[in-house]
């Protein structure tokens, strides 16, 4: 399988990027590791005519620890998020995502930036983004604008990024709340996206849950937080039964997919056992 | 368009359409066929190879990607008098093939694998190879062919 012809275009900087993309207009696709992308291309279910590749933009391949923040290039491939000391210790949720990504040669091209653009809605990142509150700068003709993870994510395939402009970072806080969490995920035998996966970060001073953000991937059209658990938790003391009862209430009021081999019954049973095994780990 | 790069210790440079998968550059412009075609979609790993350090699938890498890089492909990994690496030996010592269509996927991940974790438990080396796949030895045969690769250094 070989994709549709088109015309190549190698960016040297966002600037670049930017400008190529203006110039080519809607036609052209945005390449970053090309682990969607290009299977896409040869099945022909994408067929830009002009693909423009951010692989010899440098600056956007790093991980930086900022003090308050966690400066993550939107280039960094899964396996530099995977195997990141920094993310390791101030964000294990965004660990865990990483390294539970298809397998080894996927994590070492696919990048975290390319993830988040494509927005697949059996992606990984997406929980651990919106439980660890990041947030994504975006740059666009006029300049950056940053984006809260809960106005990111819009719908199936869609996220806050418009046709004119790039993600070039995702900002993680390191907050001791963020060093406390997870991410668990019951995965495809085979292709190892997520039926379920379930990202959570408590902040438990005291043995009472002062504040808790729980973020689901895989289980709606786009990635959410759970505002039912996360209510039925806060300002609870942390107990296996407090936990079990607000994970009880986890997927209440929200669409959730149905495929050939999960229901919807099952996938929303599952949100519930990955939310309190995940609550569980981090919260007792 | 040009595209030129570094496989396995040599200069080469092309004129291939965009469109050129890493793969088909190097079975048909190279003719370097001992990197396989397998499922053709990035899940089998048949197409494993080493790119800039890292095992990746050349399947899904266009070969306009990979302008300046350096690949290592299977048939880069004997000594240039033909002694065979420590994995490639372990693979016919241990017998961690049968047909061997997936057997240069398996080496070249399994090159990664040992600089990444020299000493890998059998847990780790499964863990490691989930990205191939092999239809004929139930595995246990490649798990032995890696740990005997690991203890010859």
């Amino acid at each position: 399988m070989v994709p549709v012809a088109f015309e190549y275009h190698r960016a040297g900087s966002v600037a670049e990027a930017l400008s190529l993309m203006a110039q080519h207009g809607e036609d052209a696709k945005i390449l970053a590791g090309g682990h969607s992308m290009v299977p896409a291309m040869k099945l022909r279910l994408s067929t830009p005519t002009t693909v423009i590749d951010l692989g010899g933009v440098s600056d956007l391949k790093h991980i930086t620890d900022k003090g308050d923040h966690i400066a993550i290039g939107a280039m960094a491939t899964h396996w530099m998020v995977e195997s990141s000391d920094v993310i390791s210790a101030k964000a294990p949720a965004l660990r865990d995502a990483a390294a539970s990504i298809g397998d080894v040669q996927v994590r070492n091209r696919g990048t975290i930036g390319g993830a988040m653009a494509h927005s697949d809605p059996a992606a990984d990142y997406p929980g651990p983004i919106l439980a660890l509150d990041a947030s994504m700068v975006i740059q666009g003709p006029s300049g950056q604008r940053v984006v809260s993870a809960t106005d990111y994510f819009v719908a199936l395939w869609e996220t806050a990024v418009q046709p004119d402009e790039l993600l070039v970072e995702i900002r993680v806080p390191t907050t001791p709340m963020n060093a406390n969490s997870c991410y668990e995920k019951f995965a495809q035998p085979a292709s190892r996206y997520p039926y379920v996966g379930c990202a959570v970060a408590v902040d438990k001073s005291g043995g009472t849950c002062s504040d808790v953000r729980v973020g689901f991937s895989g289980v709606g059209h786009v990635g959410f937080r759970d505002s039912n658990v996360e209510g039925a938790l806060k300002g609870q003391a942390l107990s296996a039964a407090s936990i079990k009862a607000a994970a009880d209430t986890a997927t209440n009021g929200v669409d959730v997919l149905s495929d050939w081999s999960v229901s919807e019954d099952y996938r929303r049973a599952m949100s519930r056992v990955y939310a309190r095994r995940a609550l569980t780990k981090v919260g007792l | 368009m040009k595209v030129s790069m570094t496989v396995n210790g040599v200069a080469v440079s092309h004129d291939v359409e965009p469109r050129t998968l890493l793969v088909q550059f190097l079975r048909e412009n190279l003719g370097l066929t001992g990197t396989h075609v397998g499922c053709d979609t990035s899940s089998c790993g048949a197409c494993t190879l080493i790119l800039n350090g890292e095992a990746v699938k050349s399947c899904s890498l266009l070969a306009a990607q990979c302008e300046g890089a350096e690949v290592t492909t299977i048939e880069g990994l004997a000594a240039s008098d033909g002694t065979l690496h420590p994995i490639q030996e372990g693979f016919r010592e241990k017998h961690g093939l049968q047909c061997g269509y997936c057997t240069p996927g398996m080496i070249m991940s399994s090159v990664q694998l040992l600089q990444r974790n020299p000493n890998p438990s059998d847990q780790e080396i499964r863990h490691a190879l989930e990205g191939n796949f092999c239809r004929c030895t139930g595995y246990d045969n490649i798990v032995k062919a890696v740990q005997w690769a690991a203890s010859q250094s």
